[in-house]
């Protein structure tokens, strides 16, 4: 049924294609998952926070959430399976001035890369971390995931998932994060606000986006498309920014909270490190001369066996 | 007739309204635009797209306010909208 | 703003402290690494010169995510390195093949110690010379170097650093927990007087770069993040884009080129130190500490009369596989003694061709070779066994 105001736009184009790879759409992501609507959230929230794009890096890892960082047109980096988030530091303290963002999936973050992510929240090293759950290992094939809830059916979990699974934002918040938000892909504006904010709040901020996986999670447990799951996503979440992030994890048929849960200002590693160390050694009188003279630095294992001349 | 001051209603409210621009072949018909139009302005098309999927179509252009929701949400990035010009 | 190190004179050190000088040197300035005998003084001493020096030091929470954060802080544009023995090296794997497969100039220490797995700890070995080859999955070409005293440990850190630039890939640095712990006079030149190679940043604007495009030299131009560039990079196939590309033309296209990239320049690369080659009847192929404890086993050959020459090699990968198979036409054999059961032995074998001898004398690790056993393998070759 044409419509007159339904044009076919040639001459006028989609206002996110400055930032995305548009040489590479279409994407690979099936019809129904929620990965999209995370990209176009991310988007406007880069937008809205008012970063510089060229001062903006990516780093992704494996899975569907992986593959993020090769759609956007950022400086983007598809590392290996967990290691975004070491990698991600590397890259932020190298160059201080970059606002790095890591997107990735709940097992990538959480099982394989877990140790790395709690090491940053603990040092609260600058990066921004967006977690994109969707219950399962995507782009393998529907294999159990950290994430999965009690009962539910995966691939390698074929009579039910028995573990207990992880709760992500508490994990984030446990671990000592600046700002922990859990969304879902349904709450597109609220995640654009939250995004903004994470870009501009200095320390690890950590955002967990419920998503809807169409093709191996709705397959696998509930049937129906990715839209009935994301409908069910909608209707079982409820916003309450006063919650215990420890208290409130995922399972197959209770209450989604979301919200923004931590949003507290503590210094960075770098700020940590710097000041800590200035601190110890402006105690010496001669500081300025020895940042500036580091040949006085001796180790206790080496005597210099001639002195030099002038430095 | 001399009014001290202008009464409240006199001036008619300037409303806002949304032109819907859609890029059928980009589409993957998950109806998440249809579903989230708070205006129910959005509804499946009977045609096919190139990849044999059905898109949206604007049922409704008068009710379109400008919300945007339809294009955060779509993950194709298949539809936007640009506001009116009266 | 970067800030030059200005350690220069003689010193009396230790093999892993002339290490961390000679990264300083070279202009590292970024080190992520977690403590392992017999590496943790190179992170110690990079944890005190660093941050005086406006570098950074992060003591990482394994060693898989030390290598993966060198890699990031190259991306960003510093010169970056770790430092680990055996078991982090096979940690450290997977992602110095992502190392090689983006492309990133890093350096990655490996002081040997006792192998395999836990292994001894606070001795030495040689046994992971075939690792720093072939450790990683795949197709991909890979620079070794092997120092022999704690001044060599200097001046191949620069070494490493200058390759690593050049063909933009992670160098293997492998010393042994021998050279790492043992102190002995070392000259540190000014920074001025040191031949530092830099990686060569592309002049192209942001539109037209292409971040994997080459030309004969096969080698990329580099461009860090931060600078606009907006380059995409992975450790998928990828064309020269950058980009994913799952097909077969790609992959016959990029790996190998990796492969390439150091065989067409063996000739740069290759580092040997050699006596007595003209006109030898036996030949000792040695590296590393082993080629110091061997020598008089060398000695005593020559009051024997017999003719023995000397090589060693500093660069171990790549192999010189031409050098040795011109020298096999010539010699009677060759003698290769070291700390492990034969691995560069192998090497050596294959290049040999069957034209000479190959006697290997093998040492577990954990002690040195008695020099008889070299005197002996020495004698056999000469008379044809």
């Amino acid at each position: 049924m044409a419509n007159n105001t339904a044009q076919i736009i040639q001459e006028k184009s989609h206002p996110m294609e400055d930032l995305l790879r548009m040489d590479r759409m279409p994407h690979i992501w099936c019809s129904g998952c929620g990965l999209g609507s995370a990209v176009t959230t991310f988007v406007e929230g880069l937008k809205k926070a008012g970063v510089s794009y060229d001062k903006t890096a990516i780093v992704s890892g494996i899975g569907c959430t992986g593959r993020v960082a090769g759609y956007l047109r950022l400086d983007s980096y598809h590392t290996t399976h967990g290691r975004a988030i070491p990698f991600a530091t590397g890259l932020k303290l190298a160059n201080r001035d970059l606002t790095v963002f890591v997107f990735s999936g709940d097992g990538d973050l959480f099982a394989i890369g877990g140790n790395h992510l709690i090491h940053a929240a603990r040092r609260n090293v600058d990066i921004n971390v967006i977690c994109v759950n969707n219950f399962i290992y995507g782009m393998t094939g529907g294999q159990n995931a950290p994430t999965t809830p009690l009962g539910a059916y995966s691939s390698t979990a074929p009579y039910g998932n028995y573990e207990m699974p992880f709760n992500l934002v508490g994990l984030a918040a446990a671990s000592g994060a600046s700002y922990v938000a859990r969304w879902t892909t349904a709450h597109a504006r609220r995640l654009t606000n939250s995004i903004a904010t994470a870009a501009n709040k200095k320390g690890f901020c950590f955002i967990e986006i419920v998503s809807p996986c169409a093709t191996v999670f709705a397959r696998k447990n509930m049937g129906g498309t990715g839209l009935d799951l994301l409908k069910e996503f909608q209707t079982r979440a409820i916003i309450d920014h006063d919650a215990d992030p420890t208290q409130i994890p995922l399972s197959m048929d209770n209450e989604i909270v979301c919200g923004e849960f931590v949003n507290e200002d503590r210094p960075t590693f770098w700020e940590n490190v710097q000041g800590g160390i200035k601190n110890r050694l402006e105690k010496f009188s001669n500081w300025e001369e020895m940042q500036s003279n580091s040949r006085k630095i001796t180790h206790k294992k080496d005597r210099k066996y001639t002195s030099s001349i002038d430095v | 007739m001399r009014y001290w001051e202008k009464p409240f209603g006199k001036e008619k409210p300037k409303t806002i309204r949304g032109e819907i621009h859609i890029i059928p072949d980009r589409c993957k018909g998950c109806s998440f635009c249809i579903e989230y139009c708070p205006r129910d302005v959005l509804e499946l098309s009977k045609e096919f797209n190139k990849k044999g999927y059905h898109p949206p179509v604007v049922a409704k252009p008068d009710r379109c306010t400008f919300c945007g929701l339809c294009e955060m949400i779509c993950p194709d990035f298949a539809i936007f909208v640009t506001e009116k010009e009266e | 703003m970067f800030q030059k190190s200005r350690l220069h004179g003689e010193f009396f050190m230790q093999g892993d402290i002339a290490c961390a000088e000679g990264a300083l040197a070279a202009g590292c300035r970024f080190f992520g690494g977690y403590p392992i005998t017999p590496a943790s003084e190179i992170a110690e001493r990079m944890a005190m010169r660093l941050p005086l020096l406006r570098g950074v030091f992060i003591q990482y929470e394994d060693e898989i995510a030390s290598m993966a954060g060198i890699l990031g802080a190259s991306w960003a544009g510093m010169k970056s390195m770790t430092a680990t023995s055996g078991p982090g090296i096979s940690l450290m794997n997977e992602n110095i093949g992502l190392g090689m497969m983006m492309e990133a100039p890093c350096v990655v220490v490996n002081v040997q110690r006792g192998s395999p797995s836990t292994g001894l700890p606070t001795t030495w070995g040689q046994s992971d010379m075939m690792q720093a080859r072939w450790g990683s999955h795949g197709d991909y070409g890979s620079i070794s170097l092997v120092p022999n005293s704690p001044q060599e440990f200097f001046d191949l850190t620069i070494t490493a650093f200058n390759f690593s630039e050049k063909y933009r890939l992670p160098v293997f640095l492998m010393a042994d927990a021998l050279v790492g712990h043992m102190t002995e006079k070392v000259v540190i030149p000014k920074v001025e007087e040191l031949e530092i190679i830099n990686r060569k940043y592309t002049n192209k604007t942001p539109k037209d770069y292409l971040a994997y495009d080459y030309d004969e030299s096969l080698i990329p131009d580099f461009a860090k993040a931060g600078d606009g560039y907006r380059y995409h990079t992975t450790g998928l196939t990828h064309d020269r884009r950058g980009y994913p590309d799952m097909t077969v033309e790609c992959q016959e296209e990029l790996v190998p080129r990796l492969v390439n990239k150091i065989k067409n320049n063996i000739n740069d690369i290759s580092l040997t130190e050699e006596y007595d080659i003209e006109g030898a009847d036996v030949i000792v192929i040695s590296y590393g500490i082993t080629s110091r404890t061997i020598l008089p086993a060398i000695t005593m050959a020559k009051k024997k009369g017999i003719k023995v020459g000397y090589l060693r090699l500093k660069t171990v990968w790549p192999f010189p596989d031409e050098k040795i198979r011109k020298l096999s036409e010539k010699v009677a054999g060759f003698v290769v003694p070291e700390m492990n059961l034969g691995q560069i032995s192998l090497e050596v074998e294959r290049c040999a061709h069957n034209n000479s001898l190959v006697k290997l004398v093998p040492h577990p690790g954990g002690g040195i070779h008695k020099f008889e056993d070299v005197l002996h393998a020495i004698e056999e070759v000469v008379h044809g066994k």
